[in-house]
């Protein structure tokens, strides 16, 4: 099974709501998936030069002063950062390569949920519930967010194996359904030179569309290879630093429900992860096409 | 008029309240409010109760249906009106996918559009759609009517045994072994008795009439290709 939530905010004057709007559409999705949730919000961001990545502990009570002391030293160059729960936010001004060396020398044990301007992606095993409140959704605030409720049924039920997954700078996917050809897709892609952290289908998914990115598709043309390349079932949500799209395989079984006001465009699995929104009564509401891509995008900022 | 409240109550408490009414009927109506799109709303009910669901509804609203008429004031997820044998359900919104599914009778009305696999696999129940329906609808459709006042989308009546099929609007495809057949004279009749029951305001004879061409329903090894 698994849930699939997104909202995009049309109106800016919501963006100091957007984790409050959220976090009743995530739990709303607890029945489709109790073993894990995560999401991932944009906004907060950094300026061009600086990069910014969330990082994980899989344990309590890492240290990250010690890390960033350190790494202050190891860059030089400045750099801002808050822990949430297990996780970090870190801003630096330096390219994401050197960041991520950086890293790896000084805390390989970390694991980089995400890399970009504006994106943040928290995650972790546990009810909907137990995640949005370690993580204190309900007070943040940003542009839009997607996340993901799941419902193990190809790999482990860890942190790793949780939605969302980074698919590049400021992008990432989540899924609700299952892949048939991952194994193979997956020792394909690994002599591309794309690295995998577990055996989640998913990640596999997330692997391709960072290689189909790489070799220079637009989202549009890394999405539209999907739909050829992916054997299986499902629906798509991506985040991008603009917005949010979405994509159902052509024989759309898994389930996916679209609302628009003047104030947002939200999706969900289904409709009563939506029933909270505000306007929702007047709200144009559709089920997408199979096949179909929709994206939702803000001006380049 | 007995209401049943869905912020307080739960949906086991109205499906037993409903169960409770088999022969012991205390409310011929009821009234559904805050729905919020909750699964299996009214399944399974065997009276001849009215029920007005006040909101939309999630999965499977109303399968199972026994001689009830249920309305739905809003969108129905997956699986509206599934395996329904008798009385009526009626969607003011919009229908998900496999809609009227293994439904043996009665009648759906859906006033906005069906999702994908609108009928599948329907056995005797009449499935009438305003608006436009999904792709493969009616596969495997064995007996029933299915009218549709929109379009149809892709494979239409794909594997389809003996359900008629009547689409006003553009067919996407049809599916293997269903085709265009004339409209004679009893398809006619049945078809504005069938829109004039839904309340649409549809001449039959601006419908076309699709069913099965026969050739799938043993195995021929000479039709291999087909299935």
């Amino acid at each position: 099974m698994c849930g699939i939530v997104g909202l995009y905010l049309k109106n800016p004057q919501l963006e100091a709501q957007l984790g409050k709007l959220f976090e009743p559409m995530l739990e709303a999705m607890t029945d489709r998936g109790p073993d894990s949730a995560g999401f991932a919000i944009y906004g907060d961001e950094v300026a061009d030069g600086w990069v910014k990545l969330t990082l994980q502990s899989t344990t309590d009570g890492f240290d990250f002063h010690a890390l960033m002391s350190a790494l202050e030293g190891q860059l030089g160059c400045s750099l801002d950062w808050f822990q949430n729960a297990t996780a970090a936010v870190l801003k630096v001004n330096i390219d994401e390569a050197s960041a991520r060396a950086a890293l790896a020398e000084l805390a390989p044990e970390l694991r980089i949920m995400s890399a970009g301007q504006s994106i943040e992606i928290l995650k972790g095993m546990g009810l909907p519930r137990e995640i949005s409140q370690r993580f204190g959704l309900a007070g943040m605030k940003g542009s839009h967010i997607i996340g993901h409720t799941r419902m193990a049924t190809e790999s482990a039920v860890t942190m790793e194996g949780s939605h969302p997954f980074s698919t590049g700078a400021d992008l990432c996917l989540v899924h609700n359904g299952s892949l048939s050809n991952h194994f193979r897709l997956r020792q394909e892609l690994k002599r591309e030179g794309i690295t995998f952290e577990t055996d989640n289908d998913t990640e596999v998914a997330a692997g391709y569309l960072t290689w189909r990115l790489q070799q220079g598709d637009s989202l549009k043309e890394a999405l539209d290879n999907s739909l050829e390349n992916l054997d299986g079932f499902y629906t798509f949500a991506i985040g991008t630093r603009n917005g949010f799209a979405v994509i159902r395989d052509p024989i759309a079984c898994k389930p996916a429900i679209l609302a628009e006001t003047d104030d947002y465009v939200a999706m969900a699995s289904e409709y009563q992860a939506l029933s909270s929104l505000p306007g929702i009564e007047n709200a144009k509401i559709w089920e997408p096409a199979p096949a179909t891509l929709y994206v939702w995008e803000r001006e380049s900022a | 008029m007995k209401t049943i409240d869905l912020s307080t109550a739960s949906v086991r408490d109205l499906n037993q309240a409903l169960h409770d009414q088999v022969n012991n009927v205390e409310d011929r109506e009821w009234v559904v409010t805050h729905s919020n799109g909750k699964h299996n709303l009214a399944v399974g009910v065997n009276e001849a109760v009215s029920i007005d669901i006040q909101g939309h509804a999630g999965y499977y609203c109303a399968g199972m249906n026994q001689k009830a008429s249920i309305t739905v004031h809003g969108n129905v997820g997956v699986g509206c009106a599934e395996n329904m044998m008798s009385g009526y359900v009626r969607v003011k919104g919009s229908a998900s996918q496999a809609a009227g599914a293994t439904a043996h009778g009665g009648l759906l009305v859906i006033e906005g559009d069906a999702g994908a696999r609108c009928g599948i696999s329907m056995k005797g129940v009449d499935i009438v759609v305003g608006g436009s329906i999904g792709h493969m609808s009616c596969f495997m459709g064995q007996a029933g009517r299915l009218v549709v006042c929109g379009d149809a989308g892709d494979a239409l009546g794909d594997s389809l045994y003996e359900t008629h099929i009547y689409v006003k609007g553009k067919v996407e495809s049809l599916g293997s072994d269903c085709i265009e057949k004339e409209m004679r004279a009893e398809h006619l009749e049945e078809l504005q008795e069938l829109l004039n029951r839904a309340g649409f305001a549809h001449q039959a004879s601006d419908f076309k009439r699709y069913g099965s061409a026969r050739q799938l329903y043993n195995f021929k090894v000479d039709n291999a290709s087909a299935y």
